[in-house]
């Protein structure tokens, strides 16, 4: 079996490059799938620990990520389609302003 | 190495081949398909790790709806070409040796001496089957599981009133 640090240490990859995109990219969809990319490692880090102690709840808390995932990407685009309306951008830099 | 290695390696390669793919595609129509790759190897991992419930569940949900919800709102915008000029010079240097004093604190978390203990992966008592994790949801989480339902009620409504004209 492969030892669980190998998959600790994949996650930890997978996230560093979740966040560099989050920092580095500019379009705002962009920026989303860099968070959605840094869920799945912490997913991927919970399984890996519910495999290695033989523990179900890891499963279950990779279920609710899941949930919030999915509500948060939901109003996440719909605030996107919300700023490209009044902006005709989804640059976040174009985002400076309070009050459109 | 013994073949579960092997394929490990393989398929980290593609997880993390396909990240950056992602990160650094011009076009976002391709950084979402880039994406959908980097989850169907996630699962894949799940069903190594003895999850074949939550590995299909982040293939539906994950491959399958949130990022037809994504590829549904790039289209919608008309934003496939990903503008590339930069504001701050700094930011891409600094983000980068953050990220990778993240990593470096990471990894030695990882090998100090508490944690060397992790290294073999004990014999399986307990797989992920849709019934047992089932059984769990719905007996011990059966609370936080009827909030998600809230939580995607309230998400629901929050799109229709972000959206309304």
């Amino acid at each position: 079996m492969v030892p669980v640090p190998y998959y600790i240490i994949l996650s930890a990859i997978l996230f560093t490059l979740g966040a560099v995109g989050f920092l580095v990219r500019r379009n705002a969809i962009l920026i989303f799938m860099s968070v959605e990319l840094m869920l799945n490692a912490a997913n991927l880090a919970f399984i890996a620990f519910a495999r290695y102690f033989n523990r179900l709840e890891g499963q279950v808390l990779v279920f609710f990520v899941l949930t919030v995932a999915a509500a948060e990407v939901a109003i996440g685009l719909a605030l996107i389609v919300v700023i490209f309306r009044t902006k005709h951008s989804i640059d976040v830099d174009q985002v400076s302003t309070l009050s459109g | 190495m013994d073949l579960p290695t092997v394929l490990f390696f393989l398929h980290a390669l593609i997880a993390v081949g396909s990240a950056v793919a992602m990160l650094t595609s011009r076009n976002a129509v391709h950084a979402a398909l880039w994406l959908v790759v980097n989850f169907v190897t996630i699962a894949l991992f799940f069903l190594t790790l003895a999850a074949p419930f939550i590995a299909m569940v982040q293939i539906t949900v994950y491959a399958g709806a949130i990022m037809v919800l994504f590829l549904f709102v790039i289209m919608l915008l008309g934003a496939e070409r990903l503008g590339g000029e930069e504001r701050f010079a700094f930011q891409r240097p600094l983000a980068l040796l953050l990220a990778g004093a993240l990593l470096v604190e990471i990894v030695y978390l990882l090998l100090s001496p508490s944690a060397r203990a992790l290294a073999a992966m004990p014999a399986l008592t307990q797989e992920g089957t849709p019934q047992a994790v089932g059984q769990l949801l719905f007996s011990r989480y059966l609370f936080p599981f009827e909030l998600t339902s809230v939580l995607l009620l309230v998400a629901m409504i929050g799109v229709l009133v972000l959206t309304k004209d």
